[in-house]
């Protein structure tokens, strides 16, 4: 793997502005779009990277971010079917190597997991963190939660 | 034939109203609590009221069984994935999306979903209806390597009058029919035109202009 990567992420909340922050002080080159200017204020005052204003469902945006250079996304938007429409237009149509998808739903995580696009789900992680401890490290659950 | 439609506001209704005409079973999924209610009331459908990209609820939707899904949201996103959602998990056989943005009908068709726009379609029909009142592409055939095209000869159209085969066509172009009042008549060589026929012609999109320009003249 290249020592700089260039990563694009979709959503600047919570989970976008912390990686953006994180990944940009580890040494990668670091694009975050988002459709609210307001959410760039979460970036930390050393975030080195560049900030894209607009939706990233529009093929525009995704271009003025130079997607097609890209090694990475991570599509961390609030609504799951954006992250799963921008993952799925970076892996097929921009060929980016890397693509990671979050998922809320864990019913709709499984379904596109299953059919090859790369999701991570809040929700199941989280139910077998609390499952585990309430179980005492029991057997961690393969599916979402019940 | 069951139909499944997915979306809001009128369109949703008038084409629900559409299908339900033509006798097919039609089932609604829409989020709006208060335009569910309407919409059972208006329509003897099926309503669920729900978020269409919800596995859960296009099950209960009898997604199953369906054979066409049609979603129009005003989101892209959601109309992606609510048909690849039923075609992937419920294996139906037509999934159609409206892509809001134009851009996205061709990248809908690269993800596997058959999509529309409604911007394309209405600004090619605006186009033509403002440019050329008599020229009408009625349907493009064979994935838009073919026209059908309607046009009225006028009195000023240099085909008036004239007999086909004395008409210089370009090559792979045909007057398939010519309407003279109210009556079909396939021309032949010996077929005269006359002004206030109603022409359908056969074109390909490179020898479109060339044609028209035959029958009707210089338009620009």
């Amino acid at each position: 793997m290249k020592e700089s990567l260039y990563i694009v992420i979709v959503g600047c909340g919570r989970l976008g502005s912390y990686l953006a922050n994180h990944l940009s002080r580890a040494g990668h080159s670091v694009v975050v779009i988002d459709s609210n200017e307001e959410t760039f204020g979460d970036l930390s005052s050393d975030f080195s990277g560049f900030r894209v204003v607009g939706d990233a469902t529009e093929l525009a945006v995704l271009r003025e971010a130079k997607l097609d250079e890209a090694d990475v996304l991570l599509a961390t938007a609030r609504e799951d079917n954006v992250n799963l429409m921008v993952a799925q237009i970076a892996g097929k149509l921009f060929h980016v190597a890397h693509v990671l998808a979050r998922v809320f739903d864990p019913r709709r995580e499984q379904i596109y997991k299953q059919h090859g696009i790369e999701t991570v789900c809040p929700t199941s992680l989280v139910a077998a963190a609390l499952i585990g401890s309430v179980a005492g490290g029991g057997a961690v659950p393969e599916e979402g939660p019940p | 034939m069951k139909v499944l439609i997915v979306g809001a506001g009128k369109t949703l209704y008038f084409l629900c109203r559409h299908f339900k005409a033509k006798g097919y079973e039609v089932v609604v999924i829409n989020r709006n609590p208060a335009e569910c209610v309407q919409l059972a009331r208006k329509l003897s459908a099926l309503v669920i009221c729900g978020d269409g990209s919800d596995a859960m609820i296009l099950k209960e939707a009898g997604a199953r069984e369906t054979d066409v899904v049609f979603a129009i949201t005003p989101y892209d996103q959601d109309n992606l994935v609510i048909c690849q959602l039923a075609a992937m998990q419920f294996g139906v056989p037509r999934a159609i999306a409206l892509a809001n943005d134009p851009d996205n009908e061709p990248i809908f068709e690269k993800l596997g979903v058959s999509a529309f726009s409604t911007t394309q379609i209405v600004s090619r029909l605006i186009e033509e209806r403002a440019s050329l009142e008599q020229i009408i592409t009625l349907l493009p055939v064979g994935q838009g390597r073919v026209n059908v095209t309607e046009m009225v000869l006028d009195l000023d159209a240099p085909a008036a009058g004239k007999f086909l085969k004395d008409i210089v066509l370009p090559e792979d172009a045909l007057v398939a029919v010519a309407i003279r009042d109210d009556r079909p008549i396939v021309p032949r060589g010996g077929t005269q035109l006359l002004a206030g026929d109603r022409l359908v012609l056969i074109t390909l999109p490179e020898n479109h202009d060339a044609v028209i320009e035959a029958l009707m003249g210089d338009r620009k």
